[in-house]
């Protein structure tokens, strides 16, 4: 009895021990339980303020894109500006090349003979290639007579040109005042030569030597341009020392020639 | 190096337009002063493109173009016209025989430079 009496008291003993255990380990479980769910909370906060610092920082960087978007955009902008500036500065400057080889073909070939009639030539084909002028005439002033006299023209037959009186009509004021005359109607077809459309004085420095008249553009030339003007001013200049230039030198090649036979006829032996 | 034949009898424009194929093509300029003259340098050196003029003695620029076009081994050469004649029967008289384009005097450096870069390169 007493063996028992021990082995009950020993089995409620280890029972208390084993039920202190339970109990430890339900408080064990317990509160492993809730660090769990503490420990969920704190990762799903740090998760959470992660998030926000990753949004913040790509908000920073997309700001920061745009604003180099914006400056790049700017730099593009001025970029093309600048290149339509440059587009406009070389078509300016091509035009300007253009309209120097003209003028420098044109005085090339003014001053590329001393041959008179040559002379002409080359001016008349100035006019009509370079100018556009259908219908035109050259006329050269006699001092003696104070007469304008037409040497040269194109669409005109020379002959049908009148003689001009010195401050007569147009043509004669031209030559007068040494002043250029444009009409306000460039298409007008005129007829009547004594009322040109443009009458331009051919001067050496402020002496007028001659005029050039224009009765008619070509169909397609419906206005002068600024290289027109500047080619008149060509005309006006050295067409005038050209045509002087070479009118006395055939003179004198006259003279020569007249004063060379009579050397020669001089220096023959006289026949008895 | 593209060769071009400029047939003008006026010596003013021939020396203007080889000026201008010299200097913005960067082209070899062959000169002829008619038709007749031009045919002589066709058969004798390689062309590749023609700016020939209408109004020129002895062969006019026309006459020209008919005999390039009728002949095998010019016929493809491209022809260009410069001349005074502004009418449009003058132009479409030129296209019918073969012309390719047709620009009227005075001529603007800038559109000849332009055109001619469409036939030569």
């Amino acid at each position: 009895m007493e063996k028992e009496s021990m082995f009950s008291k020993k089995a409620e003993e280890f029972l208390n021990v084993f039920r202190r255990g339970e109990e430890f380990s339900k408080e064990i479980l317990k509160e492993n339980e809730r660090l769990r769910f503490r420990l969920a909370e704190l990762e799903d906060a740090l998760s959470r303020s992660g998030d926000e610092a990753r949004s913040r920082l790509c908000e920073e960087r997309v700001k920061q894109l745009e604003d180099e978007l914006g400056s790049l955009r700017e730099g593009i902008s001025r970029v093309e500006e600048e290149n339509k500036d440059f587009a406009s500065k070389y078509v300016e400057v091509e035009e300007e090349n253009n309209n120097l080889a003209n003028l420098y073909v044109a005085s090339y070939q003014l001053h590329s003979t001393l041959d008179f009639n040559e002379v002409l030539r080359i001016v008349l084909e100035i006019i009509i290639n370079l100018i556009g002028a259908e219908r035109f005439g050259i006329y050269l002033l006699d001092e003696k007579s104070n007469e304008l006299m037409a040497v040269g023209s194109e669409g005109i037959a020379e002959e049908d040109l009148p003689r001009v009186r010195l401050g007569d009509g147009i043509i004669g004021k031209v030559a007068r005042d040494g002043e250029s005359y444009f009409s306000d109607d460039l298409s007008r077809r005129e007829e009547s030569l004594d009322r040109p459309i443009v009458c331009i004085p051919l001067k050496i420095k402020e002496h007028v030597i001659g005029v050039l008249s224009i009765y008619t553009l070509l169909t397609q030339k419906k206005a002068f341009s600024h290289m027109d003007f500047e080619l008149f001013n060509l005309l006006a200049g050295h067409a005038a020392t050209a045509i002087f230039s070479s009118r006395l030198y055939s003179q004198s090649e006259r003279k020569l020639t007249t004063i060379q036979s009579f050397l020669d006829l001089l220096k023959e032996k006289p026949r008895r | 190096m593209p060769n071009i034949l400029v047939v003008e009898d006026s010596p003013t424009m021939r020396q203007l337009i080889s000026f201008a194929m010299r200097r913005v093509s960067n082209a070899r300029v062959i000169e002829a002063s008619d038709g007749v003259d031009a045919l002589k340098k066709l058969s004798s050196q390689k062309v590749d493109l023609i700016l020939a003029d209408i109004n020129m003695p002895v062969m006019d620029g026309l006459k020209l173009v008919s005999l390039v076009r009728g002949n095998p081994a010019m016929k493809d050469i491209p022809v260009i016209i410069i001349t005074t004649e502004g009418a449009e029967e003058d132009k479409n008289r030129a296209l019918s025989i073969g012309a390719n384009a047709y620009l009227t005097k005075p001529i603007q450096t800038a559109e000849l430079v332009k055109l001619v870069g469409t036939y030569v390169k």
